[in-house]
């Protein structure tokens, strides 16, 4: 599908640049070129598209849904579900998370949402099918849905409510199940389109420069470190090499759309996949700013506890990963 | 007439402070533009996401960045001005 974007590349470094195919400039701009055209492509049709679900479900609707219904367990399953079509940012989490506590959803199942909906976002996605294609990124999305459903469902049973803040409880307290129906909104497609456009164009031009900056950097690395360079450092034998590459991730919060073409160099020069992708989840699925927007709703205790336990599933991830890919 | 923007101080709702500033210095209106950051007072709105564009206490706008065009078009029957 994209061989014409390699052809460009190609002919474009090698015949029109008259760069040598063998050196290091070569290779490392041939990769630029070919990489931001197809990752841009990727990421404006998979943000449109994302887009268009994205307005058939706002998260009131998602709310109602999960409060009016008794679904046995399935709940978890749901909420994660809507997180991965709800947008998703950080400075809605504190009135998403009252939200869904006022209509009487579960704590674990809030916490459930609030795992997945960052982690498995439009950007992430596109970045992931332009990086490592179709059946890494069915990887990626399938392990943030079970990621947060599990964590959620952990969180659930070590009944946590004691440690939000204590206006909280008092939300807590007189919540009740949604019981009205959710008078959706009878827009046509033709309606919506501008509004989605616009969040398109808005997403973009805030991400680009990132992935042009990580892709940038990706490509010097493809062009000047050897293959297999990290293999000695993060091989799949070394037991330390999931906990740290999710360590070292949680303070790179805003760059999620910077990192990965980093991490795809990374992955190509030697180190495993597990380990690469429980990197990503960290980067994307913890973030600083969230903790401390969260601060008004949950003590500290509760924050290291939320954290705590998605660090533990995602470094569980990627040893799993490691194991089976 | 009163315009509160809740929001948490993220950049959209920056942007949406920016939007109704324009849209009532354009039509010379005389208006309050108070900018609430408080979770506490925005939750009493009921609203899942920010930013939210308040019209004399009732939401108008939430969970997204209008333009300015949009929030000019909300002060409309409130004004009977011809845009």
């Amino acid at each position: 599908m994209f061989n014409w974007t390699q052809n460009l590349a190609d002919w474009l470094v090698y015949s029109a640049l008259g760069i040598s195919e063998k050196s290091h400039l070569g290779a490392a701009l041939n990769f630029f070129i070919y990489d931001s055209i197809k990752i841009l492509i990727l990421l404006f049709v998979i943000i449109f598209l994302m887009g268009i679900v994205n307005s058939y479900f706002p998260v009131e609707k998602v709310r109602n849904f999960l409060s009016r219904n008794k679904l046995y367990g399935a709940e978890y399953l749901m909420a994660s579900l809507f997180g991965v079509v709800t947008p998703f940012c950080s400075c809605s989490s504190v009135p998403l998370f009252i939200g869904f506590v006022k209509g009487g959803i579960p704590l674990g199942v809030t916490f459930a949402f609030l795992v997945t909906s960052p982690l498995v976002n439009e950007v992430a996605i596109g970045m992931f099918l332009g990086m490592f294609g179709v059946k890494i990124t069915l990887i990626y999305v399938i392990s943030g849905i079970l990621l947060g459903m599990i964590s959620g469902f952990i969180l659930q049973k070590m009944k946590l409510e004691k440690h939000l803040t204590p206006w909280v409880k008092d939300v807590l307290v007189n919540a009740e199940r949604e019981q009205n129906a959710f008078e959706s909104e009878k827009t046509p497609l033709k309606d919506r389109l501008p509004f989605i456009w616009d969040e398109v164009k808005k997403i973009l031009t805030g991400i680009i420069p990132y992935v042009l900056i990580g892709i940038a950097i990706g490509g010097l690395m493809h062009g000047y470190i050897p293959d297999g360079f990290f293999e000695k450092y993060m091989h799949r034998d070394n037991p330390f090499a999931v906990p740290m590459a999710t360590l070292l991730a949680v303070p790179l919060y805003a760059n999620a759309a910077g990192i990965l073409p980093v991490v795809q160099v990374l992955v190509a020069k030697g180190i495993p996949i597990g380990t690469a992708i429980a990197f990503m989840m960290a980067v994307v699925g913890l973030s600083f700013p969230e903790a401390m927007l969260l601060k008004k709703v949950m003590t500290l205790k509760l924050i290291l506890i939320f954290f705590g336990v998605v660090t533990m599933c995602i470094i569980f991830s990627g040893y799993l990963f490691n194991l089976i890919l | 007439m009163t315009i509160k923007i809740l929001g948490t101080g993220c950049p959209n709702c920056k942007r949406t402070e920016q939007a109704v500033k324009t849209a009532i210095e354009e039509l010379n209106i005389d208006a309050t533009v108070i900018k609430v950051e408080d979770i506490m007072e925005i939750m009493q709105y009921n609203i899942m996401s920010t930013p939210a564009v308040v019209l004399d206490e009732v939401v108008k706008i939430k969970g997204r960045v209008p333009s300015v065009q949009e929030v000019k078009d909300l002060f409309q029957p409130e004004y009977k001005i011809n845009l």
